[in-house]
């Protein structure tokens, strides 16, 4: 445990010295978004199930900005502290351990996924568009998508030698999962087939966490299948980074 | 502290390190010293327990590394080949996150990173990003950071590599002082000088096998003369007085630019050459140094 918290505060660390680079996208880039789109094709849209459309996608942009931000995250840092910074060899001739540097890198990922969701909520609230106290879970829905998509992100990231697979990470996986995932619109508004990607994605199942969250209503499928959903894909991938790293780290 | 009994590193079917033995003492100043790709570093990272021997026997603090890795790496201080410092944190941070990984409170984390700061002569640079740095600071701090957990064994693999001369002695002169502290050492080099300078006991390392081992003087008594001449000649190839000069001194060598005269008496093998009616461009008598040991035993020189 204590190697794990060693790690979390080395990137904790960098945060302080770095945090300046990562601003606009974490935190004035989704407010932007809300703003323009909420408000301005808003006006445009009618209500969705009886709320406006700018209450109806906050909890998406939330959800889809925590993805995007673990995801993002995730690939240039990591490959970099294995291929240039080389931060894990250093680590790596210490007591830590190899899963202290996967679990610290997730705790990480975490902290900076809930300060970006309370900063994007407290400006929503301002806006009207938070319905519930269930607005309380949000940022911890957030926190597991966060690990849950971080995790096969960095088992990725260790395993390749060269930053030109990220653009076809963002291209063929970030940017489709964002759109089709009932950010913007319901995903029954989708043809049966692509209906079934949404639901594979773990965005989907976040996103209509923290929808029924913030409108107060029922999600489409039980509580606990989102979640286990979820869960799943949080153990699996960090298995999977646990495995890429030894594998990176062997000799 | 480490004993190593025909030690295997393979890479694929790549036989880096090819059955070795070794046996360092507590206290000891310990070196391999070899060329590009003698398998110094793949011996190195083998005892810094972060990677598996393929096969043989290996030893470190009395524990096994592949079971105690963690344990035993809490009690070596490890500065590698390619250095790993976070560019973008302070020199002081570097220490301080370091610490961390093994454990130490913050408050004693800063105390030493503070004390090994002067240790090194990096007081002032304290507060200043790493990646602006040169390459003798970037080292130096590596070497600090390496002290941080007050090791029982400190590995270094080619501390001084591409360093100027002065830089090289101010880390000569600090690891010196380390070693009157009683603190283990064991590094790696391929400049003859530092490991005369710093080593107790060395192995001549050369394509995964050790090929020669003692103390500097004892490899130079044991492989080599006492003194060597270094001959050249304006004319023709050194290669060429190899017969011509056959018998002078106990062994002749030609490199190159020049040709290498091994024998006991320098003065007397000069006299002997000029007696033959030979006149070299240029006569060097040197005494013999763990370079020569190097040509000797595997026909190669250490830098090229
Ligand atoms: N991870 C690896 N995978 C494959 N081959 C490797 C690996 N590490 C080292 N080697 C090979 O093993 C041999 C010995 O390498 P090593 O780094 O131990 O040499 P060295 O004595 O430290 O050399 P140098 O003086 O250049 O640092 C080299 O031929 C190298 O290419
Ligand atoms: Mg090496």
């Amino acid at each position: 445990m204590g190697g794990t918290f060693a790690v979390l505060e080395r990137h904790l660390t960098l945060y302080r010295r770095l945090w300046q680079a990562s601003v606009f996208s974490s935190f004035i880039l989704p407010i932007l978004f809300v703003v323009s789109i909420g408000i301005g094709v808003g006006g445009y849209v009618s209500d969705i199930g009886g709320v406006s459309y700018l209450a109806w996608i906050v909890p998406g942009v939330l959800a889809s900005t925590a993805f995007q931000q673990a995801v993002g995250e995730s690939t240039f840092s990591v490959l970099g502290d294995f291929k240039w910074v080389r931060g894990y060899h250093a680590m790596r001739a210490t007591p830590v351990r190899i899963w202290d540097m996967v679990a610290g890198w997730l705790l990480y990922i975490v902290f900076r996924v809930l300060i970006g969701a309370v900063a994007f909520l407290a400006v929503s609230a301002f806006f009207g568009a938070i319905h519930s106290a269930w607005v309380v879970v949000t940022p911890l829905v957030c926190a597991l998508l966060a690990v849950a998509v971080a995790a096969p992100t960095i088992a990725f990231s260790a395993r390749i030698e060269n930053d030109s697979y990220f653009a076809m990470l963002f291209r063929f996986v970030v940017i489709p999962s964002t759109l089709f995932a009932g950010v913007f619109f319901p995903v029954s508004q989708l043809p049966e087939a692509l209906r079934v990607l949404a639901y594979l994605s773990p965005l989907w199942h976040a996103v209509e966490l923290c929808r029924s969250a913030t409108l107060g209503v029922a999600p489409p499928w039980p509580v606990w299948a989102h979640l286990g959903y979820l869960v799943l894909w949080a153990v699996g991938g960090s298995l999977l980074a646990y495995a890429s790293y030894r594998r990176r780290l062997k000799d | 502290m480490i004993y190593a009994r025909n030690l295997v590193k393979r890479f694929g079917d790549f036989t880096a390190v090819d059955g070795i033995d070794l046996e360092v003492a507590p206290g000891e100043a310990f070196g391999f010293l070899g060329p590009n790709g003698a398998g110094k570093s793949s011996t190195m990272r083998m005892i810094g327990c972060v990677s598996h021997p393929t096969s043989g026997e290996l030893r470190i603090l009395g524990m096994d590394p592949v079971g105690e890795g963690s344990k035993i790496r809490g009690r070596l201080g490890v500065c590698p080949q390619m250095d790993n410092l976070d560019p973008d944190l302070t020199v002081f941070e570097n220490l301080t996150t370091y610490a961390r990984y093994f454990g130490i409170p913050r408050a004693e984390g800063r105390r030493r990173a503070a004390e090994l700061l002067e240790f090194v002569q990096l007081t002032e640079k304290a507060g200043s990003t790493v990646e602006p740095l040169s390459g003798g600071m970037k080292r130096r701090l590596s070497i600090a950071r390496a002290m941080i957990n007050e090791p029982d064994l400190v590995l270094l693999d080619e501390p001084t590599t591409g360093l100027d001369p002065q830089a090289r002695h101010l880390l000569w002169e600090r690891l010196f002082r380390l070693k009157q502290r009683g603190v283990t050492l064991v590094l790696t080099t391929h400049y003859m000088d530092e490991a005369e300078q710093l080593c107790d006991r060395l192995v001549v390392m050369d394509g995964g096998k050790i090929v020669a081992e003692g103390s500097p003087r004892h490899l130079i008594e044991a492989h080599s003369t006492r003194e060597v001449v270094e001959l050249r000649f304006g004319d023709e190839t050194p290669a060429s007085y190899v017969e011509k000069l056959a018998g002078i001194g106990e062994r002749l060598d030609p490199l190159p630019d020049r040709l290498l005269l091994y024998s006991a008496d320098g003065d007397a093998a000069v006299s002997e050459v000029h007696r033959r009616g030979f006149t070299p461009s240029s006569v060097l008598v040197r005494r013999s140094t763990l370079e020569d040991v190097f040509l000797i035993l595997t026909g190669r020189t250490l830098v090229d």
